[in-house]
């Protein structure tokens, strides 16, 4: 078991869901792929498919349209995964907090649906690459004790 | 050869193939990586995504035919398998095999793109759908200039049917006009056989979700994932076997070999970085007015004696 949990930590893929943001999380997250920080060197990929992935970044700060969304997509990733609530707008709802358009927020969404989800929260408007990849090496720490 | 020996060499082949298949698939992205300016993945990357894709929880949709969408990925591994244990055979003992395992290769080659088809269409998914129609539209294209240009091999090695004829016989097809023209057809259609980058349509992740292969997770997703990087393995050696001379048993002959490989991987991985994806009828229009009158014309050649 302790080496299917070093390829789970060795082999995140990531599937990207915008749950309403205002794009500068979507800039800062496909700004991990290019060269000066290769997020590849650590295994990680970009995804087509919540079905291949092992995290779920999350950006936006959840809207009530985006909510059942939120939640399917969820559903539909294969245990064990890891959601990355990256910005905040997806940690707290930021400035859009108690707006009439909100959800329930990122965290709350996917703790209806399961109350033992891993979720990774990345501060800042938006944040920094080096932070995203901070959190992802926190995340790899929380498998390992799986 | 007996039984067991027959099932030694499938299962020597299948397993020798696989581990080359999962070494060219990390060269791959390393060189990708390397085009691009980045550093890449560690060398153990493919093994770690394949540990891990078999770990994880394997889901089905509600709509899918269960058996089915199981069961076609396995078919496809197995088939590609068997591809890798007769051109392996033919490779090392050229003169052992058997009239007309070419058109076995040529018609087992056609089995894993027709089972990531069933696949697809099992799962009952829109974007897989979509996707197994542009994957069918795929094969049609690129059957024909295939067909032709190891046509093109077969009548340099005097009308043999048998892989590895021409190495018995001394022949090497690409040291003439129309074994070239046959070679770079060969090569465009094995980028297409990939579903590599300029032909890479049934999978498109930023159009359908990864298309045929959107609703795999899982063990599954883990023999597609075997299952691709068998066949890029195997395609190498198929070209290398018809159109350049195989493997001589000497020193230099197997660093020749090792050579011939690895360019023909590196062409794959080249060619997948500085192309954009084409469309589908553009690509319908590319193999059949430009590379199958191309084909005829290298066969004519051949025929001739060029």
């Amino acid at each position: 078991m302790a080496l299917m949990n070093w390829a789970l930590r060795k082999s995140l893929w990531v599937y990207h869901v915008n749950t309403g943001a205002c794009n500068n999380c979507d800039i800062e997250v496909l700004e991990l792929l290019t060269p000066k920080y290769d997020i590849e060197r650590f295994g990680m990929v970009l995804v087509g498919s919540p079905r291949h992935a092992d995290v779920l970044a999350v950006t936006g700060a959840c809207t009530r349209q985006a909510q059942p969304r939120l939640q399917e997509a969820y559903r539909q990733t294969p245990k064990p995964c890891v959601v990355m609530a990256i910005g905040a707008c997806a940690n707290a709802q930021g400035i859009f907090t108690e707006a009439y358009h909100m959800g329930a927020g990122v965290d709350v969404a996917i703790k209806a649906v399961d109350p033992d989800a891993i979720i990774a929260y990345v501060p800042g408007c938006p944040p920094k690459p080096e932070a995203m990849i901070a959190a992802a090496v926190k995340a790899m720490e929380l498998i390992k004790t799986l | 050869m007996d039984a067991f020996g027959i099932i030694g060499t499938y299962i020597a082949a299948a397993v020798g193939t696989l581990a080359i298949g999962l070494f060219l698939r990390w060269f791959d992205r390393k060189a990708t990586a390397m085009v691009q300016w980045r550093k890449g993945p560690p060398w153990y990357q493919p093994i770690a995504d394949v540990l891990k894709l078999f770990s994880k929880e394997t889901l089905v949709p509600s709509t899918a035919r269960r058996t089915g969408f199981l069961i076609a990925p396995a078919i496809g591994l197995a088939a590609s398998a068997l591809v890798a244990a007769i051109l392996w055979s033919a490779v090392l003992r050229p003169d052992v095999g058997f009239v007309g395992d070419l058109i076995v290769v040529v018609y087992l080659l056609l089995i894993p793109p027709l089972m990531t088809i069933f696949g697809g269409l099992a799962s009952g998914s829109p974007h897989a759908a979509v996707g197994a129609s542009r994957e069918m539209k795929l094969i049609l294209s690129y059957e024909l200039p295939f067909f032709l240009a190891l046509l093109v091999g077969v009548i340099h090695s005097d009308w043999s049917l048998q892989l590895g004829q021409s190495s018995v016989i001394g022949v090497v097809p690409l040291y003439n006009i129309s074994g070239v023209i046959a070679m770079v057809l060969a090569i465009i259609a094995m980028q297409a056989k990939l579903g590599q980058v300029p032909f890479d349509i049934a999978e498109a992740e930023c159009e359908i979700m990864s298309g045929v292969y959107a609703e795999y997770s899982g063990a599954p997703l883990a023999i597609i994932f075997l299952g691709k990087a068998m066949m890029l393995a195997v395609m190498p050696l198929l070209l290398i076997t018809v159109f350049w001379g195989g493997l001589t048993a000497t020193p230099l002959g197997i660093a020749a070999f090792i050579g011939k490989y690895v360019l023909l991987v590196v062409l794959v991985t080249l060619i997948r970085n500085t192309n954009p994806r084409l469309r589908i009828d553009q690509i319908m229009r590319f193999f059949w007015f430009g590379l199958a009158p191309l084909g005829i014309a290298a066969v004519v050649l051949a025929v001739l004696g060029w």
